[in-house]
């Protein structure tokens, strides 16, 4: 078979897996919906983001898609290429003709393509029940999808190689992402956010995965696109590839 | 590529399909494999025996390409295992000592995606099938007990039609019913003319499957031969033994077999080289006394003795 058959074969063997495994199917994709519905109508009213006033649910679209797209990259990847790993699935799938780059490529392509699909639901549901308008940027908002779930799919394969134990996987992920989502603009709009806690956020890729979504939706005219957010994004993807590419292992921790 | 290019590029069908000279291999200071040699013919079923620990695991992963040795030479099919390559890999079979199959995938589905990877798959139905699986196609992995999912294991093996299977302890944990099953599915491979290389705890699995034998300890290979012969199997002395009947001393026996006679736990032991002629002295003189040695018995040293035996060091 030729490099883009393989792909294609894998891919839907992995998309298959995907939406079999519960976790992946209650966790990545009804868990930020559920957030949407619970924020939306906890909180009302509006909030000023970047000087611009606006309602708060049109905060709140991109800040779940940002959780959306993590979910299904950062935090789905990352917990099953670790249990993959640990099982020996890994070691076994390394022993057949099927190459690396296929084998990685395909768990990234399932989770970039994912993030699509939960984008797209919050785009709907953000329209539909809270009258959020679909923004006219589209280049830019699918611009800031593919970058952000690219970058943190590679984050998702650099960290798990520093988790030895399936059990850790879940909680290591989680507690990397939740107290970054509290800071940078993802749950709760910056300007109620103090500067110092803004500062650390703006290290970190969430805050600038954020606000990329964001632009899209409160730019009043121009392309929307967040040059320097994304070049940010994608610096971080270029160094967690590099760092994964030396770290990677196939087979268990266990043993020598 | 040619097809036939990539079935034989040795060119030979005699060529040995394994070539092992001088395999050492460290952890750090600690030498686990201290200088192998190995040869395994095609069509061979070679079985590689050792207790835990004694290297049998590393040397196997080297084989297989999973780990750089320390010194040595390896041939596998013609190439050395550090430089495996897609084309290499779809020859070859794995078992991995363990591995736990995808839990969201079905029999069928899991079977036929490893299909997928290789160049010239044998048929999905054939192969599930050949494990003995048919009638579980559409069951979930997690629905397997530990024996069928052990032969999923093998039949995604034999998916790709390997030329060379290695089977790293594939019954290990198999109540004996599971294990006759594994066993013919093995047989089954040998008359599909599969080399094979197996490693087991197991000495009758051994006896039952293999052409061939190596024990390995403390890294290095004590004994070769058939299960047959190896370790002078075949050539050591049977063991005569009985319970003298009562009130007979040792010393009343006749005085070819006195000399020979030893008594152990209230048990006379015979180490006999002619077998037959001790029986016929020993029986001559029971029969004239009237004395039937109704606990007889004449054992021949079994392959776990010899293995232990041979392993007793470690």
């Amino acid at each position: 078979m030729t490099g883009a058959a393989l792909f294609a074969h894998q891919f839907r063997i992995d998309l298959l897996r995907f939406w079999r495994n519960p976790q992946s199917r209650y966790f990545t994709v009804l868990l930020p919906i559920v957030f949407l519905v619970i924020f939306a109508a906890i909180f009302k009213g509006t909030t000023v983001v970047e000087g611009k006033t606006i309602k708060l649910t049109t905060f709140y679209v991109p800040g779940i898609m940002t959780m959306g797209i993590i979910s299904a990259t950062y935090v789905n990847l990352t917990v099953s290429v670790v249990t993959q790993r640990e099982r020996g699935e890994l070691k076994r799938l390394r022993g057949t003709p099927l190459p690396a780059r296929v084998v990685i490529s395909s768990r990234a392509g399932v989770g970039v393509v994912v993030a699509l699909v939960m984008s797209a639901l919050m785009l709907l549901i953000g329209d539909v029940a809270y009258g959020v308008a679909i923004p006219s940027a589209m280049v830019a908002l699918l611009l800031a999808i593919v970058v952000g779930a690219t970058a943190f799919a590679c984050l998702a394969f650099a960290v798990s190689t520093q988790i030895r134990a399936t059990d850790a996987a879940a909680p290591v992920t989680n507690l990397s992402v939740l107290p970054l989502y509290f800071i940078s603009g993802v749950f709760v709009p910056n300007t109620q956010i103090p500067t110092f806690l803004r500062d650390i956020a703006e290290v970190f890729p969430i805050y600038h995965l954020a606000k990329a979504l964001r632009e899209p939706f409160i730019a009043s005219h121009g392309a929307a696109i967040a040059g320097t957010d994304l070049l940010v994004l994608g610096a971080w993807g270029i160094g967690a590839l590099l760092f994964a590419a030396r770290m990677f292992r196939w087979s268990p921790s266990e043993g020598v | 590529m040619p097809a036939n290019a990539s079935v034989h590029p040795q060119g030979s069908a005699d060529a040995p399909v394994i070539d092992v000279r001088g395999l050492c291999k460290s952890y750090d200071e600690r030498e686990v494999v201290r200088g192998i040699d190995l040869q395994v013919s095609r069509g061979e079923v070679f079985a590689f025996l050792g207790p835990n620990g004694a290297g049998k695991t590393t040397t196997v992963e080297i084989l297989e390409g999973y780990r750089p040795r320390s010194g040595g030479e390896v041939s596998v099919l013609g190439l050395d295992p550090v430089d495996a390559n897609h084309d290499w890999r779809s020859r070859i079979g794995l078992v991995l000592q363990s591995c736990t199959m995808p839990p969201e995938l079905t029999v069928h589905e899991l079977v036929e995606a490893y299909a997928g990877y290789y160049p010239h798959p044998r048929g999905v139905a054939e192969t599930i099938d050949l494990v003995g699986l048919a009638g579980q196609e559409d069951a979930r992995t997690t629905q397997l007990s530990g024996g069928q999912l052990r032969r999923l294991d093998v039949g995604l093996a034999l998916i790709g039609d390997p030329e060379l299977v290695f089977l790293d302890e594939p019954t290990t944990g198999f109540d004996p019913s599971a294990r006759h099953h594994a066993w013919e599915v093995i047989a089954n491979l040998r008359s599909l003319g599969k080399t094979i290389f197996l490693t087991t705890h197991y000495m009758d699995e051994a006896q039952a499957l293999a052409d061939r034998v190596a024990v390995i300890a403390a890294g290095r290979i004590v004994a070769e031969g058939t299960p047959q012969t190896l370790g002078g199997r075949d050539r050591a002395l049977s063991d005569v033994s009985f319970t003298l009947p009562a009130g007979t001393g040792i010393a009343e026996l006749p005085d070819q077999l006195v000399a020979i006679a030893e008594l152990r736990d209230g048990r006379v032991h015979i180490a006999a080289a002619e077998p037959a002629r001790m029986l016929y002295a020993l029986t001559g003189w029971a029969l004239a006394r009237r004395d039937d040695l109704g606990d007889l018995t004449v054992a021949r040293p079994s392959l776990e003795d010899v293995y232990l035996k041979l392993t007793e060091d470690q």
